[in-house]
């Protein structure tokens, strides 16, 4: 390069401030990588608002706050899925603790609670997704290990018996020790929730769930807008966000309000019993004092409030 | 080669700039500041071969870092979890990378408990291994959060913290409180060399110290974190700590041979050889007590059998016709015990290629133990017993290894300034102004 006609006046000095101008152009052709390396983070951020990302924790919004929160929720619903929803926020009884109970001697295993879950918890349609698994077992024991929650055939089969599993609202529930932020939590009515905006989705509840209860948002769900379930409660059926966790809820926006759980009104066989358990007269107490009922993983010490038995 | 405590080399020449630093006596608050932009500079710069090495890291960072954004944007589906397996490739790379990290400063107890003074000039390479390993962690478990825009939640005092009762709460403490004592001591030390004083004990042996005991508690922490878990049989053992320390007496020390190694090969800084011979030695007992630990552990799963020993069945020799986790596992048994027998070869206590191999081996096995052969097990099969197998996804390797690249290339850097500070100035110019 000639000392006359520098073709970049900038690496005509001496060495070491090529060597820095090598450097600045490193730097910058860096800082641009940086730049499209982030792109589609800057695309997702765009979505995000500060409302949001300064909300606090549930059991510290107030009252007015809430009223705040479940408009914007609202509207986003409005605006991401053009439906009209209403979110409300139904609180525990005073006097209730929730019992729930199924006769395995009648489930047939036909699914129709998987499926009034998924449309009751406005659930994604991809994947088809439910808090209820039912297992078709072997008779002559209660071994998950030969049960199947995937069969593809008419319903009973002779030799099987079939045994739904959801959220066993455990009283001494791992998943609520596990979360390192509180985000979920156990209602004095005994119903395990989760505040959808404060979940950070680390799943660790995901790991300490003995029963599979727990699903995590792996995509924002998709919900066609006439399908959408506007009878929404902020602690259960709202649609929830990308990358957080969800549960069953005993239908908590139902049952507050002194309804059954979907699951409940969906099943054809009575199978299912829920009610109160504090109450003498009710009837999920006459069969925890009337049947032999057991609950899954008893040696585990978790306490389900969920009980299985035999009629028969 | 003792490089503390014995009394700093006078003969060591320093700049003129750098003298005017101590003769001054400007305040640290300047000082430091000035320090690290210096180490920046010396970071950035050198041979053609350093340079295109930290170019070819950051590229495979940038990579990563991209495959992460797409992931935030798009959702987690982008990763070949399930809500089966719903710990994968990262919380695998978390759990190694802690051991790594605690490695690094655990092999320093020999240096104390025996006064060996070779030892403590490995110190410094130890806890840079150190922050290294824990910041790859700390970014593992980052790039597995589903809101990482929500991580104020995290932060004592401003979000909810559910401590003591959540061991994540535990792990976020010891993993922060760990990463800030080794900056201290590795920086503190950096600092004293570049000012050509003799480090005062009382400033870095408490802290040494301190972090020894912390390395251990990360690891048992994290063993904790699983073992903790009563739905999965797999993880819940008490051997699990003990077997997470003694892998991490292997990872670790093999780390920093290697990286010794690689001192050697590209700058003047060069240690004695009777350090790396006592790492090898601990690498020899502490590979024997994994081993056992392991082999106990699955005598205790297959000689009982039942349900507890689904998971071990699954992993090593597959169940309901899946397969996917069974190469892992004999991939890590080879490597681990033909590693471990290279080790116990008489070559192996002097310079060469076969300690290298042997380091190679045991690194890559216990990554896979840890991770592949630890993790995943545990959640194939689920708690209700279904079979879902699980392997990475192109987006969980491409984050995973813009980690490792990003780690890399702090260690690099970290490796680099060691050599800069502590070769004489007369040599390869110290840091340069």
């Amino acid at each position: 390069m000639s000392q006359d006609s520098p073709l970049l006046p900038i690496l005509n000095n001496e060495p070491t401030d090529r060597r820095g101008a090598l450097k600045a152009v490193g730097a910058t052709l860096g800082m641009a990588a940086w730049a499209t390396a982030m792109q589609p983070l800057v695309e997702w951020s765009e979505d995000l608002n500060v409302d949001e990302f300064l909300q606090k924790h549930y059991r510290e919004l107030t009252a007015d706050q809430k009223v705040a929160v479940f408009k914007r929720l609202e509207e986003d619903t409005k605006r991401d899925y053009g439906a009209d929803v209403s979110i409300s926020d139904p609180q525990p009884m005073p006097g209730v603790q929730y019992g729930y109970a199924l006769n395995l001697s009648v489930c047939t295993g036909c699914r129709k609670c998987s499926e009034a879950c998924h449309i009751e918890n406005n659930h994604d349609r991809a994947t088809n997704n439910s808090y209820i698994r039912v297992f078709e077992m072997e008779k002559g024991g209660i071994d998950f290990e030969k049960g199947d929650a995937t069969y593809d055939h008419p319903v009973p089969q002779p030799d099987k018996y079939y045994m739904p599993v959801q959220c066993q609202q455990c009283e001494n529930a791992p998943c609520v020790t596990a979360c390192p932020i509180e985000a979920t939590w156990q209602e004095p009515d005994g119903i395990v929730v989760v505040d959808y905006n404060w979940c950070i989705g680390c799943r660790y509840c995901e790991a300490a769930c003995p029963y599979h209860a727990r699903r995590f948002n792996w995509e924002a769900p998709t919900i066609p807008a006439e399908e959408v379930n506007p009878d929404q409660g902020y602690l259960s059926n709202r649609i929830r966000p990308q990358g957080v966790m969800e549960k069953c809820t005993f239908c908590l926006h139902r049952t507050r309000e002194g309804r059954m759980p979907a699951c409940l009104e969906a099943c054809p066989t009575g199978a299912r019993v829920f009610g109160n358990v504090l109450d003498p007269d009710s009837e999920i107490r006459w069969v925890i004092e009337n049947k032999r009922t057991f609950v899954l993983k008893e040696e585990l010490g978790t306490k389900p409030r969920f009980f299985y038995f035999f009629d028969k | 080669m003792a490089l503390w405590p014995r009394p700093f080399p006078v003969s060591l020449k320093l700049d003129s700039a750098l003298s005017a630093v101590t003769h001054v006596n400007t305040s640290h608050s300047d000082g430091y500041p000035r320090f690290l932009r210096r180490c920046f500079t010396e970071a950035t710069d050198g041979p053609w071969t350093y340079i295109i090495w930290m170019v070819a890291l950051t590229a495979v960072a940038l990579v990563g870092a991209n495959a992460w954004a797409l992931q935030v944007r798009d959702g987690m589906v982008h990763t070949n979890m399930s809500d089966h397996v719903s710990w994968g490739l990262y919380i695998a790379n978390f759990t190694f990378c802690v051991g790594l990290a605690a490695g690094g400063v655990m092999m320093v107890i020999p240096a104390y408990l025996y006064d060996d003074d070779d030892m403590h000039g490995l110190v410094i390479i130890g806890e840079s291994v150190a922050i290294a390993a824990i910041v790859m962690s700390t970014l593992s478990v980052v790039v597995d959060l589903g809101r990482p825009d929500r991580f104020w939640h995290m932060i004592p005092g401003i979000g909810k913290f559910n401590w003591p009762m959540s061991m994540l709460t535990w792990d976020i403490l010891v993993l922060n409180g760990y990463l800030l004592i080794n900056l201290h001591i590795v920086g503190y030390l950096l600092y004293m060399r570049y000012l050509g004083l003799r480090p005062n004990p009382k400033w870095y042996v408490p802290f040494v110290m301190l972090s020894i005991v912390w390395a251990i508690s990360i690891h048992t922490v994290t063993a904790f974190l699983y073992c903790g878990l009563g739905g999965r049989p797999f993880w819940n053992t008490a051997l699990l700590a003990p077997r997470f320390l003694a892998s991490a007496f292997v990872s670790g020390p093999a780390f920093i041979i290697l990286a010794l190694r690689v001192m050697r090969l590209s700058t003047k800084f060069h240690f004695p050889p009777q350090p790396a011979r006592t790492l090898i030695q601990i690498i020899r007992v502490a590979m024997c007590a994994n081993l056992l630990m392991l082999f106990s552990e699955l005598f205790t799963l297959f000689y009982t059998g039942g349900g507890h020993a689904a998971a071990a069945q699954h992993l090593f020799f597959g169940s309901h016709g899946s397969y996917g986790l069974v190469p892992w596992i004999w991939t890590a048994m080879v490597l681990n015990i033909v590693g471990a027998i290279l080790f116990f070869l008489p070559a192996a206590l002097e310079r060469g290629w076969l300690r290298i191999v042997a380091c190679v081996m045991c690194i890559v096995g216990i990554w896979i133990e840890k991770g592949m052969g630890l993790i995943i097990p545990a959640f194939i099969p689920s708690t209700l017993h279904e079979v879902v197998e699980y392997s990475p996804s192109l987006v969980e390797w491409k984050i995973t290894a813009g980690i490792w690249a990003f780690g890399l290339l702090l260690l690099s850097a970290m490796l680099k300034l060691i050599a800069a500070v502590f070769t004489s100035p007369s040599e390869s110019g110290g840091i340069p102004e």
